[in-house]
C-alpha cells in the first residue's frame, strides 16, 4: 500500500472543502492517509480531517501565506517521513506550491485531475487540456508522485482516522518573495471554486444596474456569483468573478448561465459542471448545446418569477 | 534591465481540437502565442520602454515554434532564442523547464515573465520548475508589476482578494489576464521581424521527462438536455424550479 500525504488548507480555523477532498481521495486510493494542514488556526482542522480518514495530521501555523515556505514545509515532511503519493487541491495554493514541491523532490507533477485511480503503485489521472476541448490520461514515471485534483470534482467520504496532531514549523524568513499587503475582495459569498451552485451573468443583462439580479438569484440559492469576460471587460462587476479560459475554472453541481452565449472560452471554465441551466432569448445560442435545462426567453421576464418560485420552494 | 519572456506556441483558442487514435490531430490547427504569454511579452516591452535593456523571447519546441518567435519580434522583442528539442511534448513541464534553464545558463536577466498557464496544457508548472531549479522566486497571477533596481513589487490575484508581493531579483512573474492589453504589432514591426535572426540551440530532454502520456480523448458527451416549455416566462420559471427539485434534486 502506498503511503499517502493529503495536503489541506485552512484559514482562520475554517477548513477548506478542498482539504476534505484531498483526504477522501487519498483514502480511496490507498490504505493509510496522513494530512498536512497549513494556514491560520490549523490545529482546529485536525478533528475534522480525522473524520475523513486522516491518521497523523501535521499542522503548521503561518500567516500571511507564503508559497516558498509552504512548499518547503511539505518537502521537509515528505523527506523526513517518506511518502509515495502527495495529493494537493488544484486551488490557488495547490497551483502555487505543487510544482515547487515536485521539483525540490526531483520528481514530476500531474495536475488538475478530474478523475484519479491507482494502477499498481502508479497514480493515473485524467485531466482536461486545450481549455476542456480534450482530455488526457497521464501517469508519472518518477517518485514520489505529486498530483493535484480539481476542486469540487471528487466525492468527499467519511472514514475514521486517528487524527493525531503533530506540529511542524513553517518559516518564511528566508523567502525571496513575500506578501506585504492583502486586500480582501468578493465579499462574504462562498468562494466560486468551492460553490455547489454558481449563478453567472453574461452580456444579456445589458448593464451594471442589472448585475444585482444575478446576485439576488445567487443569494437565494446560497450560490457563488460568476460572470463572462464580456461583463468583466465592460466593468459591470469585479474581474475576480470571471469564469473561463482566462478566468476561474469552476465545477459546481449546478451552473446557471443567465444571458450568456456560451463561447468556447467561457465553456472552458464551467464545462465540467454537473448540471447546467441556460436562460437565453436566442434559441441558437451555443450554451443550449451543453444545457441540462434551457429556457428560451427574455431573462428580464424569467428571473423575477424564478426568484419568487425559489423563495416559495425554499421557504425563504 | 534585461528581461526574458517564456513563449509557448499553442493552438489558437478558436481552433477545433480533434483526437484521432489517442493523439491530437494537428491538421487545420492555426498556431499562436499562448494568450497569457502575449500579456507577459507586452509587460516585458513596457519594462524596456520605461527602464531600457533588452527583451529576449525564448520558446522550446520543434521548428514550427519559430513562428511564435517571429510574432514576438513583430510585437517588439529584441532577441529570440529557439531551443530545439526532439519529440516535443506540450505536457512535459520538467523537460521544457530544464531546456530553458540550460539555454539561459550564464545570462543576466533580472525579470523573467511567463504565462500563468499554457493554453494547451492548462498546467502552470514550467515557471515554478524553472524557478525552483534556479533558486529564483516565482510570483504568480500578476495584475500589476513595478520593477526597481533591486526588487519587484507585484500585485497578484489571490484566493479571496489581491495580494501584493515584494521579490528580490531575478524574479519569475506569471501574467494573469488584466495585467495589460497586448499591443498589435505594427506593420514596420512585422516587416522587420522577418529579417531578424533567431538564435538556435538544441537540448536533449528525453532523459528529463517525468510524465507518461497514455493518450488523449475527446471530452465526454454531455447527456442530452431539454428546453423547458411553457405559455409564458413565469410558467417556464415554475417548471424549471420543479425540475431542479424533483428531477435532479439539486435544491
Ligand atoms: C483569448 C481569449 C480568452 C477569452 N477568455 C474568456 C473567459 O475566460 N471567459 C469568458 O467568459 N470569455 C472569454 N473570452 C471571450 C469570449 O470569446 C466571449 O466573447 C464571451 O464569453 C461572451 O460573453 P457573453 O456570453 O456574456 O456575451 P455574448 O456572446 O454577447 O452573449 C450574450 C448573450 O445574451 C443573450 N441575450 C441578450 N439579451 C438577452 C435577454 N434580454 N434575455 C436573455 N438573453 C439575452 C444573447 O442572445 C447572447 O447569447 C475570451 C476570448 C478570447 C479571444
Ligand atoms: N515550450 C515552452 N517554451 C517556452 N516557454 C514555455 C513552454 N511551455 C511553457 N512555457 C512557459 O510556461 C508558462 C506555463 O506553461 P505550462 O506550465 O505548460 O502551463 C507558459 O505560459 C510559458 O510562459
Amino acid at each position: 500500500m502506498p503511503k499517502i500525504l493529503a495536503v489541506g488548507e485552512i484559514s482562520n480555523g475554517v477548513l477548506k472543502k478542498a482539504s476534505r477532498e484531498t483526504t477522501s481521495v487519498g483514502k480511496r486510493l490507498g490504505g493509510a492517509v496522513d494530512a498536512i494542514l497549513l494556514g491560520s488556526g490549523a490545529s482546529a482542522g485536525v478533528a475534522e480531517l480525522a473524520k475523513h480518514g486522516a491518521d497523523t495530521v501535521y499542522v503548521g501555523e503561518i500567516s500571511p501565506y507564503n508559497g516558498e515556505a509552504y512548499a518547503k514545509a511539505v518537502v521537509d515532511v515528505v523527506k523526513s517521513k517518506g511518502y509515495d503519493i502527495i495529493i494537493l487541491p488544484h486551488s490557488w495554493i495547490g497551483r502555487d506550491i505543487s510544482a515547487r514541491i515536485a521539483t525540490a523532490l526531483n520528481t514530476g507533477v500531474i495536475s488538475d485531475a478530474t478523475e484519479i485511480s491507482l494502477e499498481g503503485d502508479r497514480v493515473k489521472i485524467r485531466k482536461p487540456v486545450y481549455s476542456g476541448k480534450a482530455f488526457v490520461n497521464l501517469k508519472l514515471k518518477t517518485s514520489p508522485q505529486v498530483v493535484t485534483i480539481r476542486p469540487n470534482a471528487h466525492p468527499i467520504s467519511e472514514a475514521a482516522g486517528a487524527g493525531k496532531a503533530e506540529t511542524i514549523t513553517v518559516d518564511a524568513s528566508s523567502a525571496k518573495a513575500k506578501e506585504v499587503k492583502f486586500e480582501a475582495k468578493g465579499g462574504t459569498r462562498v468562494p466560486l471554486t468551492e460553490a455547489d451552485i454558481v449563478v453567472s451573468g453574461g452580456r444579456g443583462i445589458k448593464g451594471p444596474e442589472n448585475f444585482p439580479l444575478i446576485e439576488q438569484l445567487a443569494d437565494l440559492l446560497g450560490a457563488g456569483v460568476g460572470a463572462t469576460r464580456a461583463v468583466v471587460d465592460a466593468g459591470w462587476c469585479d474581474h475576480t468573478l470571471q469564469i473561463g479560459q482566462t478566468g476561474l475554472t469552476v465545477s459546481p453541481t449546478l451552473y446557471i448561465a443567465v444571458g450568456i452565449s456560451g463561447a468556447i472560452q467561457h465553456m472552458a471554465g464551467m464545462g465540467s459542471s454537473k448540471y447546467i441551466v441556460a436562460i437565453n432569448k436566442d434559441p441558437d445560442a451555443p450554451i443550449f448545446k451543453v444545457a441540462t435545462y434551457g429556457i428560451v426567453d427574455d431573462l428580464f421576464q424569467v428571473v423575477p418569477p424564478l426568484k419568487e418560485e425559489l423563495k416559495a420552494a425554499l421557504g425563504r | 534591465m534585461n528581461t526574458l519572456v517564456l513563449i509557448k506556441q499553442v493552438p489558437d483558442t478558436e481552433a477545433k481540437i480533434n483526437v484521432v487514435g489517442g493523439k491530437i490531430s494537428e491538421a487545420g490547427i492555426k498556431w499562436t502565442i499562448s494568450p497569457y504569454d502575449e500579456i507577459a511579452l507586452e509587460e516585458a516591452i513596457r519594462i524596456k520602454e520605461k527602464s531600457g535593456g533588452t527583451v529576449t523571447a525564448i520558446a522550446v519546441g520543434d521548428d514550427s515554434v519559430q513562428n511564435a518567435l517571429r510574432s514576438a519580434f513583430a510585437m517588439g522583442a529584441d532577441i529570440a532564442i529557439h531551443v530545439k528539442v526532439e519529440n516535443y511534448q506540450m505536457l512535459d513541464s520538467f523537460g521544457i523547464a530544464k531546456a530553458i534553464a540550460s539555454a539561459i545558463e550564464g545570462a543576466d536577466y533580472k525579470v523573467i515573465l511567463a504565462g500563468r498557464q499554457g493554453a494547451d496544457s492548462d498546467n502552470g508548472q514550467v515557471p515554478y520548475i524553472l524557478g525552483t531549479l534556479k533558486g529564483w522566486p516565482v510570483v504568480p497571477f500578476a495584475k500589476k508589476v513595478e520593477v526597481s533596481a533591486d526588487k519587484a513589487t507585484i500585485v497578484c490575484e489571490a484566493e479571496g482578494g489581491e495580494a501584493t508581493y515584494e521579490a528580490s531579483l531575478p524574479v519569475i512573474i506569471t501574467a494573469n489576464a488584466g495585467l495589460n492589453e497586448p499591443r498589435y504589432p505594427s506593420l514596420k514591426g512585422i516587416m522587420a521581424s522577418k529579417k531578424k535572426p533567431i538564435e538556435s540551440k538544441t537540448a536533449d530532454i528525453s532523459a528529463e521527462t517525468k510524465i507518461e502520456v497514455l493518450g488523449f480523448e475527446p471530452p465526454p458527451a454531455r447527456p442530452a438536455g431539454r428546453i423547458i416549455d411553457g405559455a409564458d416566462a413565469a410558467e417556464k420559471a415554475r417548471a424549471l424550479v420543479k425540475a431542479l427539485r424533483e428531477e435532479i434534486k439539486v435544491i
